[in-house]
């Protein structure tokens, strides 16, 4: 017993992703003796995203703690685009707005690469006195007295008041906690992404953006039917090119998700995005999408919490892939849960009260139905050739010019895309939405 | 460099790896596989490694990006040929420069 004493640390954290290392960040800064564990040889270094992050969360984590982050990110994302496939027809929206990187006030959203930004915020929480030892794999938890007391790693064994297991969407030790019993492949989705290396300029040109500035793009249509999407992010030098698909569905249909990605970087409308690059990278990783039906009953027990994609905090709202923030938050809610109270039975509930506090919880409750619209076969293939067909309609010259538009125009509405048919999906969209204003 | 598709060993030949020649994280039971007819294995792992050999399956770990699917979907959708499923002992497997 005296031995186990003698190290033992108020929390150990399993994982070293942006939920370990916010929590460890917290915990340290309220003078907590923390260690964090990472099975990779430096953190970062097993994570892959898409790559985008929005900021607001590193600010709740610490005040002003982005512009520290700023050599750790890559690009400042002041273009939204939007891409419908169909074929081998595109269309694409580019929003742009400079907003949301003025001069003066903290950007909104940054590209990402996780290598530098999960090495850089573990090193902020080192900075505050967290304890970091990588390269090695917790392999087991210690059990006693119904509590979680510790973990065993190699040969080793190290106690702690609290085990927070932050190991990211495929968590064994929630596992072996027994608090998931398995994740169900239906509410993730796999990602897997080429990084392709282009010169700053050939990447500004491309996407018409500022010296320093980023574009975020997501396409839908692509995939041959396949639920999910693609993404384009612009970092620095490179670019994130990259799809998250539903693995029941490419097993059902028989493609890969390896020659889905290869099928989608050579289409017309993304391979001269990337022509002259040179693939330095290629990654994969899960990524839970399902909302609260990927968060597990019970986040916690008796000494031990889940936090981050182990606790299925990521959402796929189709516009947007969110879970770093969401990761970073509910690390925040953890540490201020057990710093806030000395009882362990307690920590739990006020984790809980700290998830809704933090609008975590609500971020998960707006995304809960938007798989309803995004696995609806109806917005992958039929809308993309819907607007795609709309589109060489007007744009098509027709010599004949007695001919006129609105005729061409209703005839790309009918059947599956019939005004009925529309109407139905509105009203669904629109109920989705409302029951995510928890109107 | 032009833009071409590219296999997924030629992919794969561009990460680091430090392949732990010791232990497997993952051990496939080949036996389980010939009963399982949809064999999702082939078509969810972004590395490939799971492949058709003269109709047989083999399973590879080299290569193995860590992401986890083959775990779910062998169990939920396939035959339970995943017998073992770890992630790589600390240090080994692949290792990102980008993420
Ligand atoms: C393809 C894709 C695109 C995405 N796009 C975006 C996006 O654009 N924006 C966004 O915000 N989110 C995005 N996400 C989601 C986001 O990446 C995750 O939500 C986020 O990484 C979760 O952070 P985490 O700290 O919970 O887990 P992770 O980042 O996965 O960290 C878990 C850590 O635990 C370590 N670990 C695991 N097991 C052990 C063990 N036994 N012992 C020791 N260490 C262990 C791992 O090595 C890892 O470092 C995307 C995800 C994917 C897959
Ligand atoms: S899914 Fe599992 S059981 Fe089926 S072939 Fe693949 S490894 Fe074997
Ligand atoms: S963990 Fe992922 S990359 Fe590794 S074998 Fe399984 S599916 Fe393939």
């Amino acid at each position: 017993m005296d031995e186990e004493e003698s190290d033992r640390f108020d929390a150990i954290i399993i994982g070293a992703g942006p939920a370990g290392a916010a929590c460890a960040y917290a915990l340290a800064r309220a003078g907590k003796q923390v260690l964090m564990i990472e099975r990779a040889d430096t953190p970062g270094a097993k994570n892959v995203t898409g790559g985008r992050f929005y900021t607001y969360a590193l600010e709740m984590l610490d005040n002003g703690l982005t512009a520290k982050a700023e050599e750790a990110l890559e690009r400042k994302v002041t273009h939204e685009q939007m891409m419908m496939l169909d074929g081998e027809r595109s269309l694409c929206i580019d929003y742009g707005d400079p907003s949301f990187a003025e001069e003066g006030k903290v950007p909104e959203s940054y590209t990402v690469l996780r290598a530098t930004f999960d090495e850089w915020l573990s090193g902020q929480a080192e900075e505050k006195g967290a304890m970091l030892v990588c390269g090695i794999r917790v392999d087991e938890l210690i059990e006693r007295d119904g509590g979680i007391v510790g973990v065993r790693a190699g040969g080793d064994e190290m106690f702690a008041d609290i085990v927070v297991a932050a190991d990211g969407a495929n968590s064994l030790m929630g596992q072996k906690a027994g608090l998931i019993d398995d994740v169900r492949v239906e509410h993730m989705l796999v990602g897997a992404k080429e990084t392709i290396a282009l010169p700053a300029r050939t990447i500004e040109d491309r996407f018409a953006l500022a010296a320093g500035e980023g574009a975020s793009r997501l396409a839908l249509g692509g995939a041959r039917g396949v639920n999910g999407g693609v993404f384009i992010y612009t970092n620095r030098e490179s670019i994130s090119f990259g799809c998250v698909l539903l693995p029941s569905v490419l097993a059902q249909k028989h493609l890969s998700v390896h020659d889905l990605l290869q099928d989608v970087k050579m289409h017309p409308a993304i391979r001269p995005l990337l022509e002259g690059g040179t693939t330095i990278e290629y990654s994969a990783h899960l990524c839970p999408e399902a909302g609260l039906k990927a968060v597990p009953e019970k986040l916690f027990r008796t000494g031990f919490l889940m936090a981050g994609d182990a606790a299925g905090f990521a959402v796929n709202q189709g516009y947007t892939v969110r879970g770093i923030d969401l990761a970073i938050l509910s690390g925040l809610a953890a540490a201020n849960a057990i710093i806030s109270t000395s009882v362990p039975e307690d920590v739990g509930a006020v984790y809980t009260e700290q998830l809704d506090a933090l609008g975590v919880h609500r971020a998960m409750q707006m995304a809960s139905r938007f798989p309803e619209i995004e696995d609806d076969p109806r917005i992958f293939a039929i809308y993309p050739k819907l607007a795609n067909d709309i589109f060489s309609t007007v744009y098509h010259l027709d010599p004949d010019s007695r001919r006129p538009l609105y005729p061409k125009l209703k005839a790309c509405i009918k059947g599956d895309t019939g005004f009925g048919a529309i109407l139905k999906d509105v009203r669904k969209i629109r109920r989705v939405l409302r029951q995510g204003d928890g109107s | 460099m032009s833009i071409e598709r590219m296999s997924a060993e030629e992919l794969l030949g561009v990460d680091k790896f430090n392949v732990d020649e010791g232990e497997a994280h993952i051990v496939v039971k080949c036996e389980c596989c010939l009963e399982c007819s949809d064999k999702p294995c082939l078509y969810i792992c972004p590395a490939q490694c799971y492949k058709l050999l003269d109709g047989k399956l083999a399973f590879d770990y080299v290569g193995c990006l860590e992401c986890g699917t083959c775990r779910l979907a062998c169990r939920q959708l396939g035959n339970s040929g995943v017998a073992t499923w770890t992630y790589p002992r600390g240090t080994f497997g692949v290792s990102y420069r980008c993420g």
